[in-house]
């Protein structure tokens, strides 16, 4: 575990679930095709947002616990279960001492009743007397459960007996990207050999859309503009509804029980600060260069439409081939980066995009802070899936 | 060179900066002076109107002069104190802390003064508050509500005024959540990747929706009567914990930094130990199985036996069900010297801090360690007599303490476990 020596991160489980539907096929195919999916305005007008392909839950959570969970956790439980079985065959022992980080933000809010109190208030109540009176009365007892960030990861514990280890990171689009990078850390120093790291975001939420039409990131057009081509009313992202979790392990480990790998994710850094000038285009060339990305390597961005931020990305990146997963599956602020990185791996093993690549770029800019990227690789015949 | 790697052949971790802020008060010494007197922080909530409230008490912290007034601006602001307090005493330059920040920050959310506003601000042509709500963002972006309310902010802004360096974690391990922050910290200094670590935890939520929210769980205390007596950890007629609000700030360096830059070195952090729970949402599996691995992986990864243990800082949080579980968890791993080993909860006098808990427990070891001397737990007067632990109540008491383990316990099946040692 000396400072020195790095070893070998593979990815060797994928979980996917969004507008596209779930499963490893459907989203190589969707970003390949590079239209938008799931495109809806109903209930969120003027706004439009890429609404989830739902799936049959029960084929992965019990009615007993689905029950107990709001949309973004069925998501992500249901993802991350997607992913163990992806990786192999449920093994007590082995999820026993995986270990998990989630990049999670806040849980659904129930709207029914901040409407209720915020209609009262609007009748002439007084404020404080109604938010006393209401929320003891009207709140359901078990929702905090379905809210607090950590609770995504106590779920996966709960369904899939994921127990090595459990950590949530929060803070947005970064979340995703420490998520990642911290996994990767740890694995390639020897911390740990077998890890769960992903994220899952129900973009069909008025909370959210409001959060974030305050900072002025959500784009007013009807979703079927490119990534790559937003400006003026169009500029910034639609919310989209993703669970992406990936099972990253040592190669050794990997090894030692027989799995296949999608590819090896070589680097990973990530960067924070202010966007003033051309801060933000200098962090991110930097990280390109840490990374070792090469010039020619295609990269998956998992960008968000807002012009300028789309421009450092740009200059950060050069002449190499870029497609943005945001337009083809929406924003999915903490669950967008693992998204990325799990197209990249996905398009790796089998490529539908970039044609014969080899190694595959993945880059990040938060809608407010945070930037990260990675670089993926193919791994030897043998060692593939 | 060897002498800077631990039985593991890993880097030495050491703590060479602490600082604390809780309802008790501003600072180690304050804060000290009043734990080993027993005072509590604990007291009738005067920030928002409790009518109708099955609680109507908490720690809060009232003398921050935050304004306006929000959870996030209360967070930080404990955040900010704390930390510049640790790095004063690290002797780091200010606004160049030469590595990350990891902080454990409590979920936020939009409150509903800022929804009551924005509903004021919206045109007619809506009727319903969401519809409202958004119609009045479109009209008029308010940047300073969305930075307010981003889950990444207060770590954005410890950043910003302490120069730590890179993407910084914010973490969420429920109760837990301080204890992770360190060990995140001692990760990255044991990887070789920085030397030197900030490790945060910090709580500023008490507000109407949040104490509802944890009554509606029937997770608080009820005894309103006497607020500094609520918090009775241990004791027979404990009956849940109560909300409280502070920070808790560790620097954290390679012994080699350390030694390198000659700084004071308060305490060595031996070991960290965690597992996750799978059998519910808030209680644990009914064995203990998952405490009781936390614990020995911290014993096993601070290389150090129960025997070495001088005192636990236990979790603690007066709740019926986790201090029934402490007890028969630490009865598992220590055996009988359970009943010998000087254990104490802080939560009798600052209450539970929820997501800086886990840090202010942290400080308080380390200053345990240090002074010799260990916190009593506050309102001790009628043991649980199915819990026969050697609670140290009454006073503080003086012992020669080399080890110290800290517990801490969250929803969402969180078990983080540390071990602190004496600096040599």
């Amino acid at each position: 575990m000396s400072s020195g020596e790095r070893k070998p991160v593979l990815i060797t489980g994928i979980g996917l679930l969004s507008a596209a539907g779930e499963g490893g096929d459907a989203h190589r195919a969707a970003l390949a095709a590079g239209k938008p999916l799931g495109l809806t305005s109903e209930g969120f007008v003027p706004y439009t947002v890429h609404a989830l392909n739902e799936p049959d839950w029960s084929a992965q959570i019990g009615r007993r616990d689905m029950r107990q969970m709001e949309p973004w956790q069925r998501i992500g439980t249901y993802v991350a279960g997607l992913a163990l079985d992806d990786a192999s065959p449920r093994d007590n022992r082995l999820l026993d001492r995986m270990d998990m980080i989630v990049a999670a933000g806040g849980g659904e809010r129930d709207i029914e009743v901040d409407n209720t109190i915020m209609d009262d208030v609007r009748q002439g109540g007084d404020p404080e007397v109604v938010v006393n009176e209401r929320l003891p009365n009207d709140l359901r007892p078990t929702l905090f459960l379905a809210q607090l960030s950590n609770l995504l990861a106590g779920n996966i514990s709960i369904v899939h007996k994921v127990t090595g280890s459990s950590r949530t990171f929060m803070g947005e689009e970064g979340a995703g990207m420490s998520a990642i990078a911290t996994a990767h850390a740890r694995i390639s120093s020897g911390q740990s050999d077998i890890m769960l790291v992903g994220g899952a975001f129900n973009g069909e939420r008025e909370d959210m859309l409001l959060l974030f039409e305050l900072g002025n990131v959500l784009s007013h057009g009807d979703g079927t503009v490119p990534v790559s081509q937003r400006e003026g009313k169009d500029a910034g992202f639609h919310l989209g509804s993703v669970g992406a979790f990936l099972v990253l392990e040592s190669a050794d480990h990997a090894k030692a029980r027989g799995a296949n790998a999608y590819g090896e994710l070589t680097a990973v850094k990530a960067g924070h600060g202010g966007r003033d000038g051309s801060a933000l285009a200098d962090r991110l060339s930097g990280l390109v260069v840490d990374s070792n990305i090469g010039a020619d390597v295609p990269v998956l961005s998992s960008g968000t439409g807002l012009p300028d931020l789309r421009k450092a990305e740009q200059s950060a990146l050069g002449d190499r081939p870029v497609r943005h997963v945001g337009t083809v599956f929406g924003h999915s602020v903490e669950a967008q980066f693992p998204l990325a990185v799990a197209l990249a791996a996905l398009e790796l093993q089998r490529s539908a995009t970039f044609d014969g690549a080899t190694q595959i770029g993945a880059s990040a800019v938060g809608s407010w802070r945070s930037e990260a990227v990675a670089l993926l690789t193919k791994v030897k015949e043998g060692d593939a899936r | 060179m060897s002498s800077h790697l631990d039985h593991l052949g890993r880097p030495i971790v050491v703590v060479t900066g602490i600082g604390v802020v809780s309802s008790l008060g501003r600072g180690c010494a304050e804060n000290w002076t009043k734990l080993t007197a027993g005072e509590s922080g604990i007291h009738s909530i005067s920030r928002f109107p409790t009518d109708g409230l099955r609680t109507t008490m908490a720690g809060t912290v009232d003398f921050m002069d935050v304004e306006p007034m929000s959870a996030p601006a209360l967070s930080f602001a404990l955040a900010k104190t704390a930390t510049q307090e640790a790095v004063d005493q690290a002797g780091i330059s200010a606004g160049d802390f030469p590595g990350p920040l990891f902080l454990a920050a409590p979920p936020v959310e939009m409150e509903w003064q800022h929804r009551f506003a924005l509903n004021a601000d919206a045109p007619d042509s809506e009727s319903e508050g969401y519809k409202r709500m958004l119609a009045a963002a479109r009209e008029k972006k308010r940047q300073d509500l969305f930075e307010l309310f981003q889950f990444g902010t207060t770590a954005d802004q410890i950043t910003e005024t302490f120069g730590t360096k890179g993407l910084p974690i914010s973490l969420s391990t429920a109760c837990a959540s301080g204890a992770t922050a360190v060990q995140l910290g001692v990760e990255a200094i044991r990887r070789g990747d920085t030397g030197a670590a900030l490790c945060v935890g910090t709580d500023g939520s008490v507000m109407t929706e949040s104490l509802v929210r944890f009554s509606l769980l029937s997770a608080l205390s009820t005894q309103n009567e006497e607020p500094s007596k609520a918090s009775k950890p241990f004791s027979k007629d404990r009956d849940g914990f109560v909300m409280a609000e502070g920070a808790g700030a560790l620097v954290l360096e390679s012994l080699e930094n350390a030694k390198a830059r000659g700084a004071n070195i308060l305490a060595v952090l031996k070991g960290c130990g965690e597992k996750a729970d799978h059998f519910h949402r808030t209680r644990s599996s009914p064995d203990g199985s998952p405490v009781i691995a936390a614990v020995n992986r911290a014993l096993e990864d601070a290389g150090v036996t129960v025997d070495e243990i001088d005192t636990i800082n236990a979790h603690g949080t007066s709740t019926p069900e986790n201090d029934r579980m402490e007890y028969n968890s630490l009865h598992a791993v220590f055996g009988d010297r359970i009943h010998d080993v000087p254990i104490t909860s802080n939560k009798s006098m600052i209450g539970h801090t929820l997501t800086a808990a886990g840090a202010i427990e942290a400080v308080v070891s380390v200053m345990t360690l240090r002074e010799g001397l260990i916190p009593p737990t506050i309102n001790y007067t009628n043991p649980d007599p199915d819990i026969p632990m050697d609670v140290v109540h009454g006073e503080a008491r003086s012992a020669p303490v080399k080890t110290v383990l800290s517990n801490s316990f969250g929803f969402g099946g969180q078990n983080a476990c540390l071990v602190f040692g004496a600096a040599e």
